[in-house]
C-alpha cells in the first residue's frame, strides 16, 4: 500500500494544502489543533470531501484528481472509515453493523456473517455481536466501529479522534488493540486527533498540520528534538527556546543564557524537558537569587502563570521567557504548595538544553 | 378551547345514531368511501415518490435557486386550496399548458377524471411528506451516510439501509399526514376535478352537497371523516407529537 496525496480543498474561507505520504503497513498521525483541517483531510481520503486541486493516489491508481476529472466515488475506495462518535447505525445489531460492508462489496449473507462474527470475536466483543448500539458502551461500540471498517480488508483505514469519547481506562485497551490490527497485513493508516499522547502511542510518522498546512512531520522523537515552533513542542510536551549563539553562550535575551562550548555562532534553537526546570519560591533556593547576573546566567526570578497538577507533579507555566513549562514535584521543597502569581526562582543546567539549528522557514 | 371543542360537540350531537349504518352504506357514500380511499393512497403514493427525492436534494445539496425551489414546495401549505385548483386548470386543464398537448397527443385528460383529483390531493398534500422529511434529514447526522458510502453502499443503498430507517418515524408521521390532508382535501378537488359521483366526489365533497339535501348523510360522512382525522393523531401521537425515538 502506498498513498501519494497532495490535498487542496478550498471551503469559503478556509485553504488546506496538505501534502501526505504513506508507506506499506505505516500508521500516520495527523496532529493538529481544532479546525486545523485534520477532519477535511481523512474527508477527502474517504472520498466524501472531493478535492479542488491537488491529487490522490493509491496503489497506482488515482483516486480523485480534479484536474483530470477523475473522481472515485467511497463506496469503490478501499478505505475503511472510523468516526470519533462510532456512528453505528442505529437500527442494525453489532454484527449487522459489521457485515454491512462485506455485503454492500458483494459477499454472500452467509460470507458476510462470517466475516463478521471473526472480527468480533477477534476484537474481543463477539458476546455482544446481536445488541443494538444504544445498549453498547463506549469501549465496546469503538471496538465494533473498528471492526465494521476492519471488515471491507481496507487498504488504507482512516481513524477520525478515535480515542476522544473513550475514558481513560478504555483508551489504553483501544490503543494496544489498534496498535496489533492497524499497520502490519499490509494495510496502513492515517489517524488525525488533537492528542499528542495518542500520537505517539500508535504512529510512526506525525505529521502536524495548522491551519490547513504541515508545520512539520518526522518520527515521535525527531519531532521532540526539533519542534518546528512554539505550538509543536508544545503539543509534543517539551518547551522550545529561541536565542542566538554569541561568544559560547546560548543568549535568550534579558540576560538570560546558557553557556555552551564550541558552538557555532549564529540563531539557534534549544529544547528543553519540562522536567529540567528547577523551580523553587523566592527566597527557598540556595542563597539568595540573584538573576541575570554574570556567574548566574541560568538561574533567573520569575513569576507562576498557570498550575496545572498531573498526579504527584505538577506543571507551572511561567512568565519568564514566555511559555517556559516546568514540571516539578506537587509539594514545594518545604512542602507549600504552588500558586499562580507565586514569585519563583527558575534555574536549568546547561548539560540538559540541547541546541539544534531551525529549520529555514 | 370552547371556540375549538363546541362544533365538534354538535357535529357528534347532530348525528343520527339509528340510521348511521344505513346512511355510511348509500350509494353516495360508499362511492365517495371507495374514492376517497383509492386516491387519497395514491396521492401519498406519488408524493413519496415525487417528494422524497426532492426531499433529499433540499437537505443534502446545494445548487443555484434552492431557496426558490423550497418555497414552491412549501407554497401549497399555505396557498388557499382553491388558488391551487385554478392553478392546476390552467396548467393542466383541457386550455392548460401541459393540459392541452397531452389531451391533443395522448387523449389524457385530468379535469373531470379520478386521475385528476389524485393530481389536486398530490399538489395540496406532498408539501407535508416534503417539509417533514427534509427536517429530518437535516437533523441525522450526515456522517452516518458517509460511513455508508465508504463501506461500499451507493446512494440508493445508502438511502434505502441507513437514511429510512433512521428517519423512519419521521418518514411515517410524512406519509400519515400527507394521506390525512390528501383524505380532506376539498377546494383544490372541486375546482380542478369537479364533482362527478363515483369519479371525483370524494368524501369532502359528497357531505358539502349532501348538506344541501340529505343532511343527516352529511354529518354521518363528517363523523367518518372526524374518526379518521382523529386516529392519524393518536397514532402519531407517540411519534410525532411525543419525544423523537432513539
Amino acid at each position: 500500500m502506498t498513498l501519494t496525496a497532495d490535498v487542496e480543498v478550498r471551503l469559503d474561507e478556509f485553504h488546506e494544502d496538505v501534502h501526505l505520504d504513506v508507506t506499506d503497513g505505516e500508521v500516520v498521525a495527523v496532529l493538529g489543533p481544532n479546525g486545523a483541517g485534520k477532519t477535511t483531510l481523512l474527508r477527502a481520503l474517504a472520498g466524501v470531501r472531493p478535492l479542488t486541486g491537488g491529487r490522490i493516489v493509491l496503489d497506482g491508481r488515482v483516486l480523485d484528481d480534479p484536474a483530470q476529472g477523475i473522481l472515485v466515488p467511497s463506496a469503490q475506495r478501499p478505505c475503511g472509515l472510523v468516526f470519533q462518535e462510532h456512528l453505528l447505525f442505529p437500527h442494525l445489531d453489532a454484527q449487522a453493523n459489521v457485515a454491512f460492508g462485506p455485503r454492500r462489496r458483494g459477499a454472500s449473507r452467509a460470507e458476510a456473517t462470517s466475516v463478521a462474527r471473526d472480527l468480533l470475536d477477534r476484537l474481543g466483543v463477539g458476546d455482544i455481536a446481536h445488541q443494538r448500539p444504544g445498549t453498547l458502551s463506549g469501549g465496546q461500540s469503538q471496538r465494533v466501529a473498528l471492526a465494521r471498517a476492519l471488515a471491507i480488508g481496507p487498504r488504507l483505514l482512516l481513524l477520525d479522534e478515535p480515542m476522544a469519547a473513550l475514558d481513560v481506562t478504555q483508551r489504553t485497551a483501544v490503543r494496544q488493540l489498534l496498535r496489533s490490527h492497524v499497520g502490519g497485513s499490509g494495510s496502513s493508516c492515517v489517524l488525525v486527533t488533537h492528542d499528542p499522547l495518542d500520537a505517539t502511542a500508535l504512529a510512526d510518522t506525525l505529521v502536524l498540520i495548522d491551519d490547513g498546512r504541515v508545520v512539520q512531520r518526522g518520527t515521535a522523537p525527531e519531532v521532540a528534538r526539533r519542534p518546528a515552533s512554539q505550538w509543536v513542542a508544545g503539543m509534543m510536551g517539551v518547551n522550545r527556546l529561541e536565542g542566538h549563539v554569541r561568544g559560547g553562550w546560548f543568549d535568550l535575551g534579558a540576560g538570560l543564557a546558557v553557556p555552551v562550548a564550541g558552538a557555532p555562532e549564529g540563531a539557534r534553537c534549544a529544547v528543553l524537558a519540562p522536567r529540567d526546570v528547577s523551580v523553587t519560591p523566592y527566597g527557598a533556593g540556595p542563597g539568595s537569587p540573584v538573576a541575570r547576573s554574570a556567574a548566574t546566567r541560568t538561574e533567573w526570578s520569575t513569576r507562576v502563570t498557570s498550575v496545572q497538577p498531573t498526579g504527584d507533579r505538577v506543571v507551572l507555566g511561567l512568565e519568564y521567557p514566555t511559555g517556559l513549562t516546568a514540571d516539578v514535584p506537587a509539594a514545594g521543597p518545604d512542602g507549600s504548595r504552588w500558586d499562580e502569581g507565586m514569585a519563583v526562582t527558575a534555574s536549568v543546567d546547561p548539560a540538559d538544553v540541547e541546541l539544534f539549528e531551525p529549520a529555514p522557514v | 378551547m370552547g371556540l375549538l371543542a363546541l362544533p365538534m360537540i354538535g357535529l357528534l350531537a347532530r348525528v343520527s345514531w339509528s340510521t348511521l349504518g344505513s346512511d355510511l352504506t348509500s350509494p353516495v357514500a360508499v362511492d365517495a368511501l371507495r374514492l376517497s380511499l383509492v386516491c387519497s393512497l395514491w396521492a401519498t403514493g406519488l408524493s413519496l415518490v415525487l417528494g422524497l427525492p426532492l426531499a433529499w436534494l433540499l437537505a443534502r445539496t446545494e445548487f443555484r435557486g434552492k431557496s426558490v425551489v423550497r418555497a414552491i414546495t412549501v407554497l401549497p401549505l399555505v396557498l388557499p386550496p382553491v388558488v391551487g385548483g385554478v392553478a392546476l386548470l390552467l396548467a393542466f386543464g383541457r386550455d392548460g399548458i401541459l393540459g392541452r398537448p397531452l389531451f391533443d397527443w395522448f387523449g389524457i385528460q385530468f379535469t373531470f377524471s379520478t386521475a385528476g383529483v389524485v393530481l389536486a390531493e398530490t399538489f395540496v398534500a406532498m408539501p407535508f411528506l416534503i417539509v417533514t422529511v427534509e427536517a429530518a434529514l437535516q437533523v441525522m447526522d450526515v456522517r452516518f451516510e458517509e460511513v455508508a458510502a465508504s463501506l461500499g453502499a451507493g446512494r440508493w443503498a445508502t438511502f434505502r439501509l441507513v437514511t429510512a430507517p433512521m428517519i423512519r418515524s419521521s418518514l411515517v408521521a410524512g406519509a400519515a399526514l400527507t394521506w390525512a390532508r390528501a383524505l380532506g382535501e376539498f377546494g383544490a378537488t372541486i375546482t380542478f376535478a369537479g364533482d362527478i359521483q363515483g369519479r371525483t366526489q370524494t368524501l369532502p365533497l359528497a357531505v358539502y352537497l349532501a348538506l344541501e339535501g340529505n343532511e343527516r348523510v352529511a354529518v354521518a360522512l363528517s363523523l367518518l371523516l372526524l374518526v379518521i382525522s382523529f386516529a392519524v393523531l393518536v397514532a402519531l401521537r407517540g411519534r410525532w407529537l411525543g419525544a423523537v425515538r432513539r
